[in-house]
């Protein structure tokens, strides 16, 4: 009972806290004071409709979706990383090895799933074979022996790319709120991933739902701690431009795998 | 006056022949310029592949104008980024200067970088003055370009990385090197500490630092332009190739991975036929640097080149129509239509060849011929020196360069050899083990 009002509790923080970096996301059209002069390379000019930009993609949704990808930045700087760096800081690193290894041998599920899905039996045999070998000689996944013993690395399947194998496009280009690029075929796939998940229920959170929460809190911590993408440290003024290209580039490659 | 020049002539051979000494059998595994350049030091022969573990460092950002005004498209920046690894006693400490578009934890600052910790020093990491934080932050034109003014920002930044630091560590001497341009901006640096005496530079190292700024971007700006098949205008098609050698690769090779080896991994598996698409490739890398500077120096400066004049970016705003134009405009352009102007709006009756001799190493070689601190490493096929300009390097450092045969632009910098080398100008440096 009091575990649930503290939940309510930091609900409600956590629900007040978004609101207010989506506030600091937002734009305020700035101001125009003196009248505007055309540019010396405007882009009218420059820019021609018989050749192909290989920075366009897709996007229709693009304001919406630079508001999430600032919305991200305020939540990395504010929130995600203070908590990463905090979870750095206490853990050793041999345990945060272990806490990453832990949730990739779960997400070997996942890759077998869709390997199988996708008909490829080297990578479903990977998957079966690391699953097996992390769990037991592993240590319920806590070690990764399969890599580092037997060089056996994990091969990446998720539904997103399961679509893209049989030929479904990429769809609009998204940003997801906390997890970052995406796009309408690759979300679809995450909630499917998500579904099959929660059918399956390896580690039975039905019966045992206390676990649930600090589960999937420690993965998000997990992965943000794996990911080394920091906003705005690319350097360039057209990251977003930049990150909507090469996910696509990147999903295009792990798709023809 | 005939005996004299050709006394110099031999005298200049004598010292190339010191200088390439010691240099025929360098093993340095990648004989090809253009590969070296792309693909870099490959890890098993790296000097310190690795991020040093237990390192104490320090990233903090650097408040240079109190009450600059930042536009609202760039409201992410929040002063420049900077590093600095600290040893736990009295050690000295090296400046490092990233190149062109580089900031200041690019992968060769971080090599040279852990090269030194390990050895002893403190490492202050510097940005490019080209790199957009740099111009926003730390650029007192805001218009990159010109190395004397550039180099006296840099001074600057490094004078408040120092206060910032204060009594975290405590310095013996300075030291300052730099690659590509930071190399060439390490010299500057080092003849304004001449005058303003706040460091006393004990050693100054450039690697791989062009002679002339004009004629090293005029080189890059060409490689793009002349190795896509077809021009410029064609350029996803020379992207849709480059990504079907990396599916080829990615789907073939077992345990491919994206780390700082993916470029080595495909270029051993699917060596390309001729050198023309790893020009294309750092005629790109360059294009993506200089489109990032030409963008945030127009918006900085309100200059009206890409974004109309007066108008006011919101962070929400679709910046794609301006990155197709930025990634249109050779530096070359830049240079004239906007550097070259500003300058001679101050300087009236300035030419324009007078600016680009300002911006060459020639313009202060005086100072090198006589500097005995002074070192450079460079490589006698680096791509961005124009035939011939390898000799400069010779003959006005003497035995104080050091010209590998290969190795391309800065593509063996961690190389084992070269660090070696590199710790070795310094052995006499009082790092405190």
């Amino acid at each position: 009972m009091n575990q649930r009002i503290s939940m309510m509790y930091a609900a409600r923080i956590l629900f007040i806290a978004i609101s207010l970096l989506w506030l600091a996301g937002c734009s305020s059209t700035p101001e125009q004071k003196e009248p505007e002069i055309p540019a010396m390379h405007p882009v009218e000019d420059v820019v021609r409709p018989d050749v192909n930009y290989v920075v366009d993609v897709y996007d229709p949704w693009e304001p919406m979706n630079r508001r999430i990808y600032n919305f991200n930045t305020h939540f990395d700087r504010y929130v995600f990383l203070p908590v990463v760096r905090g979870y750095e800081f206490i853990t050793p690193d041999v345990v945060e090895d272990s806490v990453s290894n832990f949730f990739s041998n779960i997400g070997e599920i996942e890759n077998f799933i869709n390997s199988a899905l996708q008909l490829k039996p080297r990578a479903t045999a990977t998957a079966f074979f690391r699953f097996a070998m992390n769990s037991t000689f592993g240590v319920l996944g806590l070690f990764d022996p399969a890599t580092d013993l037997m060089g056996t690395p994990e091969w990446d399947e998720d539904f997103g790319q399961t679509l893209g194998h049989y030929g479904v496009g990429d769809g609009p280009f998204v940003v997801l709120p906390i997890l970052g690029p995406s796009n309408a075929r690759d979300t679809t796939g995450l909630v499917a991933d998500g579904l099959m998940f929660s059918a399956i229920d390896p580690l039975n959170f039905d019966s045992n739902d206390d676990v649930e929460v600090p589960y999937y809190l420690l993965q998000a911590i997990d992965t943000r701690h794996r990911t080394k993408f920091r906003y705005w440290e690319t350097g360039s003024p057209f990251e977003y431009e930049l990150v909507r290209l090469l996910y696509g580039k990147y999903r295009q490659l792990q798709i023809a795998k | 006056m005939k005996a004299r020049s050709s006394l110099w002539v031999l005298f200049g051979l004598l010292i190339s022949a010191c200088a390439w000494a010691g240099t025929e059998n360098y093993t340095f595994p990648i004989k090809d310029p253009f590969a070296a350049t792309v693909v870099g030091t490959p890890r098993d022969v790296a000097a310190e592949p690795k991020p040093l573990r237990g390192a104490n460092v320090r990233n903090f950002t650097v408040q240079v104008f109190e009450d600059r005004e930042k536009p609202d498209v760039f409201w992410y920046d929040r002063g420049l980024r900077t590093a600095v690894a600290y040893q736990d006693h009295k050690a000295p400490l090296i400046f490092l200067i990233a190149g062109t578009g580089a900031s200041f934890d690019s992968p060769k600052n971080r090599g040279m970088a852990r090269a030194f910790y390990k050895k002893g020093f403190h490492v202050a990491a510097i940005s490019s003055s080209t790199h957009p934080n740099f111009i926003v932050s730390a650029s007192t034109s805001k218009l990159p370009g010109h190395i004397v003014d550039d180099s006296r920002d840099i001074y600057r930044v490094m004078e408040l990385m120092m206060e910032e630091m204060g009594d975290r560590i405590e310095v013996s001497e300075y030291h300052v090197a730099g690659y590509s341009l930071g190399g060439a901006q390490a010299a500057f640096v080092s003849k304004l500490d001449e005058e303003k005496r706040v460091f006393n530079f004990k050693k100054v190292l450039m690697i791989n630092p062009p002679v002339s700024l004009y004629n090293s971007v005029n080189i890059l700006d060409r490689m793009l332009e002349e190795n896509i098949p077809g021009g410029v205008d064609k350029f996803d098609a020379f992207v849709d190739r480059l990504m079907d050698a990396f599916t080829e690769v990615y789907t073939t090779v077992d345990h491919v991975e994206f780390n700082d080896e993916f470029l080595y991994t495909v270029y051993r598996h699917r060596p390309p036929k001729d050198d023309e698409p790893l020009a294309a490739l750092i005629g790109t890398s360059f294009r993506i640097s200089s489109a990032n500077m030409v963008f945030t120096s127009d918006v900085m400066t309100n200059a009206g080149y890409i974004v109309p004049k007066n108008r006011v970016l919101s962070r929400g705003e679709s910046l794609t129509g301006f990155s197709k134009v930025a990634h249109r405009i050779t530096f070359l352009q830049y240079f004239d239509e906007l550097l070259y102007p500003y300058y001679k709006s101050k300087q009236p009756g300035l030419e324009r060849e007078e600016l680009l001799d300002q911006l060459s190493l020639r313009s202060i070689e005086d100072y090198l011929r006589n500097s005995d601190k002074i070192y450079v490493m460079h490589n006698a096929d680096d791509l961005i020196l124009q035939k011939g300009e390898i000799d400069f390097f010779t003959e006005v450092f003497g035995s104080r360069a050091k010209i590998y045969p290969f190795g391309g632009h800065c593509g063996n910098m961690d190389y084992e050899v070269n660090v070696d080398h590199m710790l070795g100008l310094f052995a006499d440096a009082g790092a405190g083990q």
